[in-house]
């Protein structure tokens, strides 16, 4: 890790970039409202200007099956977290760390097996 | 060596985090509870920034802001959840205000019994890094980092199990 000023000092960058993202989107947005002419007509809030208005409801339940997709991602997500430190100690602790890791890729692999076998993987 | 910039920045964290927190819990709309609670979890990612444990901040936002929010708008999605006002309010606030009292009464408690006057000097040695991290999961962890990947193992096939079509 660096020391502590240049450490910090990192983080006013990003900090002073996330500060400018902002500025940006919500400035241009003020200009856009500012220098627009104004002429409301409640034609201009419906969905689809020129089109067939929409029926219902835009909340409508989804499907469970997206779900595994979610599930598959955090689940790799929570892997990929463990694999940084075990990718900065390998060195140290070679064939152990090694072995270590193919156990625990291993399990979740057969995770991955299982929801393929059982085709969810599948979109029909 | 806490600056007064350092302080500055904390409280600023603290009052993002807690109007943020307070909107997760009054807002009429899920999916907007759902995404203050984004800026909540963000705040907590820059607090672990300030106390030099870069590590736990990053995995705070690759799986909780990450991970774990999209898996909340997508179990928002299933339940065709109610986005009127007031559709998901009950009667149970006392017992909900008692619960959640009690419980940060209960963690102030033990973290005050635990660190009571102890004063914890941030340095780059005491900050935790992801180095010190893989030291002690790959040597005296091992067993709890592969029950880990149990866990996992057994909620991906309960998911499986309730997502199949047969």
């Amino acid at each position: 890790m660096p020391e502590g000023g240049t450490y910090f000092g990192q983080y006013v960058t990003i900090g002073i970039f996330a500060l400018v993202g902002v500025v940006l989107v919500l400035g241009t947005l003020q200009l856009a409202k500012l220098v627009a002419p104004n002429v409301p007509d409640t034609d201009k809030y419906t969905t689809y200007e020129s089109g067939i208005d929409p029926i219902g409801s835009g909340w409508a339940q989804s499907n469970v099956r997206y779900y595994i997709f979610a599930l598959l991602f955090v689940v790799f997500d929570v892997e990929a977290v463990f694999l940084f430190p075990w990718a900065i100690v390998f060195e140290r602790f070679g064939t152990q760390a090694f072995v270590e890791m193919v156990i625990f890729i291993g399990i979740l692999a057969i995770a991955l097996l299982y929801a393929a076998k059982k085709k969810v993987l599948e979109w029909q | 060596m806490v600056d007064t910039w350092q302080l500055v920045v904390f409280w600023a964290l603290f009052a993002m985090m807690g109007v943020s927190a307070l909107r997760v819990v009054t807002s009429s709309n899920v999916v907007h509870a759902a995404l203050y609670l984004v800026v909540t979890l963000m705040g907590a990612a820059a607090l672990y920034v300030l106390l030099l444990a870069e590590f736990v901040a990053w995995v705070q936002v690759l799986v909780y802001v990450g991970a774990i929010i999209v898996l909340m708008l997508f179990g928002l999605m299933l339940t065709r959840a109610p986005i009127g006002k007031g559709m998901f309010d009950n009667d149970q606030r006392l017992v909900a205000a008692v619960t959640a009292g009690a419980l940060f009464g209960v963690t102030t408690w033990i973290i005050v019994d635990a660190f009571e006057g102890q004063k914890i000097t941030l340095s780059k040695a005491t900050g935790i890094r992801a180095e010190s991290i893989g030291d002690v999961i790959f040597s005296s962890f091992v067993l709890p980092f592969e029950v880990i990947s149990m866990l996992l193992l057994a909620a991906l096939i309960g998911a499986v199990v309730i997502a199949r079509r047969d």
